[in-house]
């Protein structure tokens, strides 16, 4: 079983939902991240998503497009978030880390080799925003190879037909995206949220995320209530954002505790 | 028997090409596929898009024989198919107005799009504006100030232009925006992308509408002198007017089809915009498979052209293809040697061509020096160069 599946059997067993906050590897600078992942676990994360910043992430509003930039001056690639997982597995080998990013630098390092680099460095997951299942499938069998559990992305858009496609593909959860547009955007639509996550079940046993457009207790509430993790990312960046370096593990942690709080209660 | 028969159904060139999108993409381009089949061969369509092309645009283009250029380069004949005289001034709008008609038919009131240099943008504005339907452009705010003149003829034409702040501000980034706006209206916006680069089926689509140029090129080369062309030349960017005239003529024997791209300050300088010519990585960006300018970590990195239009740090998949499986050539010509043949036109033959179209020109001057006088080029004149003014008057120090 993968740190990922026994993370979300554990939780079950105890009627909670995973909460999973997601921060860009390398924003606001490289010396804070592997600091900022053991705040988000000490503070209530369940998983961690870490974004690999890209020149050009298509799919991401402006907050993230910001860190990607603020990471980047740094030159924050891949090879460099790699690093930062084995720092953080020091002293950390119970929290699965869940790498986000686009194709063009995996392609860079060559699938295979990127696979095994990941595996070395103890990552869990790979989400790749540009890699629908009909252009990876090699892909996925290296990484399913070496107990890494791809993940996939659901539209509200996605066809019935294509959900069977993709839950055939990926493992660890699905990642249901609650919205139309990128990252960052709008409102969140709860209701319909909820119909698109009990159609999701009726195909699939794999636990499944809902993120896009949850920004606070309430939302994170409510979609924990639905979902069996609920994901953070727009508003925690903006937190980052918006700290300087003195406040910014406390801002951190005294929005997770908010939402911990939040998704806790809504335990049914 | 069709002997050339690319992309596959889901839009592969060879490994190049596909569909590598975000999942909130992929029902937009699956409609967009679907659709695209049932019009691409109904008649209805098929002369809609003729009669516009001719009653709005101007087709067909003439074919040029720019006999006193080819005396001063002395050696082949130099022919030149003249996209430059086309509405708008440039090859863009043939893909235009075929993509609006498109659009209309899907029933989209509005259409968005990415430029760089301002062209594609000038032209979707154009024809958003004949067919009535809201028109906004993404421009990288660098090209927005390079460019203001095509930007206010944007505006003239009732387009709303939005300068795009994130990551290099140029026409990659442009795409990256109008590829998040068409995400989030999908329901009622019309992507028109502006050249054969994107998702499929973008760069089979923007293909087939611009392959007018090659139809009618093979056409009017039997009709003037009998015979088809030794070498077809023509710029490469993203590749759209480049794909347009090549083509036809994949299947022909004995005709060499010539990519050029920019050099910049020279390939060895690191400085250019030339992903084929200097053996760039294979990569994926704006949703297909393709070489790709990056560095070590697969980030994209900025390129240089003085010609806004190549400024482009990949390449259409189907020239990747063409290039792998030897079909198409493709060399690099510098900001000077575009600028020294830009000039020369203008002064043998009275034509400002664009400085995207004077990379052609430039290696049809060398490839012509080496070939005897009863040899033909072809080159694509894919713009007027009025539009580069301004730049040709900053290099030489004058203010307009």
């Amino acid at each position: 079983m993968s740190r990922i599946q026994s993370t979300f059997a554990q939780l079950k067993q105890h009627g909670k939902k995973a909460l999973i906050p997601y921060i860009t590897a390398g924003d606001p600078h490289p010396k804070y991240t592997v600091d900022l992942m053991h705040t988000l676990v000490k503070h209530g994360a369940d998983m961690i998503e870490l974004g690999v910043p890209f020149s050009d992430p298509m799919a991401d509003g402006p907050v993230i497009q910001r860190a990607s930039e603020r990471a980047l001056v740094h030159k924050v690639g891949l090879t460099a978030v790699l690093d930062m997982v084995k720092t953080f597995r020091k002293t950390d080998q119970q929290t699965p880390i869940i790498l986000m990013g686009y194709a063009n630098p995996i392609e860079a390092i060559g699938p295979v080799a990127f696979a095994d680099r990941a595996k070395a460095a103890d990552v869990d997951g790979v989400i790749t925003v540009d890699y629908p299942p009909e252009e990876c499938g090699s892909f996925v069998q290296e990484l399913r190879k070496r107990d890494i559990d791809p993940v996939f992305l659901l539209a509200p858009t996605t066809e019935p037909k294509r959900v069977d496609l993709i839950v055939n593909q990926a493992s660890g959860f699905l990642y249901y995206v609650s919205l139309k547009g990128v990252t960052g955007a709008a409102n969140l639509d709860i209701e319909e949220v909820s119909k698109r996550v009990a159609s999701i079940r009726e195909k699939t046993n794999l636990p499944v995320g809902v993120g896009f457009g949850i920004r606070d207790a309430a939302t994170a509430k409510a979609t924990a209530k639905i979902a069996d993790a609920v994901v953070v990312g727009s508003r925690m960046v903006q937190v980052i954002e918006a700290s300087n370096e003195d406040s910014l593990l406390q801002n951190v942690a005294t929005l997770m505790t908010e939402l911990k709080t939040a998704v806790d209660s809504a335990n049914s | 028997m069709q002997l050339y028969d690319m992309p596959d159904e889901r839009g592969h060139f060879g490994q190049f090409g596909g569909t590598f999108v975000a999942e909130t993409l992929v029902e937009a381009l699956d409609e967009l596929r679907v659709m695209y089949e049932r019009y691409r061969h109904d008649p209805e369509f098929l002369a809609e898009y003729a009669h516009d092309l001719k009653h709005f645009v101007g087709r067909p283009s003439p074919i040029y024989h720019a006999k006193r250029w080819s005396d001063k380069v002395g050696g082949a004949q130099i022919y030149l198919k003249r996209e430059d005289l086309n509405h708008t001034g440039a090859h863009k709008v043939n893909n235009t107005v075929g993509q609006a008609l498109l659009a209309k038919r899907m029933g989209k009131p509005r259409v968005i799009a990415e430029t760089g240099a301002g062209q594609h943008g000038v032209a979707t504005a154009t024809i958003a504006a004949r067919l009535g339907l809201e028109c906004v452009v993404y421009m990288g705010s660098e090209d927005v100030k390079r460019q203001a003149p095509n930007v206010f003829r944007m505006k003239l034409l009732g387009a709303t232009v939005v300068p795009v702040e994130s990551g290099s501000k140029t026409l990659k980034d442009a795409l990256n925006e109008a590829m998040r706006d068409w995400v989030t209206n999908v329901h009622n916006t019309f992507y028109i992308i502006g050249t054969v680069a994107g998702p499929h089926p973008y760069p089979m689509m923007v293909r087939d509408f611009q392959a007018v140029i090659g139809i009618e090129s093979k056409q009017q080369m039997q009709e003037m002198i009998g015979r088809q062309p030794d070498a077809v030349i023509a710029c490469v960017g993203g590749g759209s007017n480049a794909m347009g005239i090549f083509y036809p003529y994949i299947d022909v024997p004995n005709v060499r089809l010539i990519g050029v791209e920019a050099a910049g300050h020279g390939l060895e300088t690191g400085m250019h915009a030339a992903p084929l010519t200097a053996n760039s990585p294979i990569g994926v960006l704006h949703g297909n498979r393709t070489y790709l300018m990056q560095d070590a970590d697969g980030q994209i990195i900025e390129t240089h052209s003085v010609s806004a239009g190549l400024d482009y740090p990949g390449v259409g998949p189907e020239h990747a293809w063409l290039k792998d499986i030897k079909r198409a050539e493709y060399v690099a010509i510098t900001d000077d040697e575009a600028m020294a043949a830009f000039h020369s036109l203008c002064r043998t033959e009275g034509i400002i061509p664009a400085l995207e179209s004077s990379h052609a020109l430039a290696h049809a001057e060398k490839m012509a020096r080496t070939m005897s006088k009863d040899q033909i080029l072809l080159v694509n004149l894919s713009g007027r160069g009025d539009k580069d003014i301004n730049t040709v008057a900053k290099l030489a120090n004058i203010t307009l």
